[in-house]
């Protein structure tokens, strides 16, 4: 069988390559995606703790998969948001790189 | 058994990663997206997660790679190939490795649980989502609504004529 460790290691280097690519994109489409990588990697370690823990009396049943559905609910709203935002601001400045939208830059 | 098939879906998550945040190209990084996404499916099976496993193909594999192509395609992403890193990229490297190891180093020194996976009754998930959590789920439900219209006034078209603003506001 695999350890619950496995699975956490798995989240938290899924975890550290969405953090890059948040971190070294400079395309804005692609700072949401690697914020969907980050999204998932939450979600995996709340489902295996759910899955490892349940029955040991420190977690109820479902709660960690009742979580990563609210997570996966926030997470289409705000991929729908943030594309309506990238839309607009492609709109308006003619560009998605976000080292040019520097309007707000004193 | 199941630790081959651990490596494979971890191996296909972690590759399609390494491809949103490698590649130049927008849409290759939305089709990687879309393989790591199936992957972290893999994951939930698993663990005995099935309906996440769904869940997670119908919303992330068909709607969220669709929005995301969508965007790819109105932005016209794809006609800067020059787009990719930008000068900080080392400095994202060594941070994003740092805080991978922090969270590794966590979950490494911490008890370990000699339990098994197990497949709850899976009629729980119902019960127990429409009763203890049924106030985060209408919340969740009315997030949903509000992104939605405001998503849509966000992203359409200026209106021809003033007259359409008190409206829009209204919308608001």
């Amino acid at each position: 069988m695999v350890p619950l460790l496995y699975f956490q290691l798995l989240g938290a280097a899924l975890f550290g390559i969405g953090l890059y690519g948040v971190l070294a994109r400079r395309s804005a489409v692609l700072i949401v995606l690697s914020i969907e990588l980050m999204l998932n990697a939450v979600n995996i370690n709340l489902i295996a703790a759910a899955s490892y823990l349940n029955g040991t009396g420190r977690f109820e049943a479902f709660d960690g998969q009742i979580i990563a559905i609210f997570v996966i609910t926030v997470a289409a709203a705000e991929v729908g948001l943030a594309f309506a935002i990238i839309l607009r601001m492609y709109r308006n400045r003619g560009t998605v790189n976000v080292d040019e939208i520097n309007v707000l830059r004193g | 058994m199941q630790l081959a098939l651990f490596i494979l879906v971890s191996a296909l998550t972690l590759g399609g990663a390494l491809g949103v945040v490698a590649t130049r190209n927008v849409v290759h990084a939305a089709l990687f997206l879309l393989l790591s996404l199936l992957g972290v499916a893999g994951v939930y099976l698993l663990l005995f997660a099935e309906f996440l496993a769904l869940v997670q193909v119908l919303i992330y594999g068909g709607a969220v790679t669709i929005v995301v192509l969508f965007a790819v395609m109105l932005t016209r992403s794809s006609e800067y190939p020059r787009i990719s890193d930008n000068r900080q990229w080392p400095l994202a490297l060594l941070v994003a490795l740092a805080v991978a190891a922090v969270l590794g180093t966590a979950f490494w020194v911490a008890p370990q649980v000699d339990a098994q996976p197990q497949a709850p009754v899976f009629t729980g998930l119902a019960a127990s989502l429409f009763t203890k959590w049924a106030l985060p789920f209408e919340i969740a439900s009315l997030v949903l609504l509000v992104a939605l219209i405001g998503a849509i006034i966000i992203a359409r078209t200026p209106a021809a004529s003033d007259a359409d603003e008190p409206a829009a506001d209204g919308g608001r």
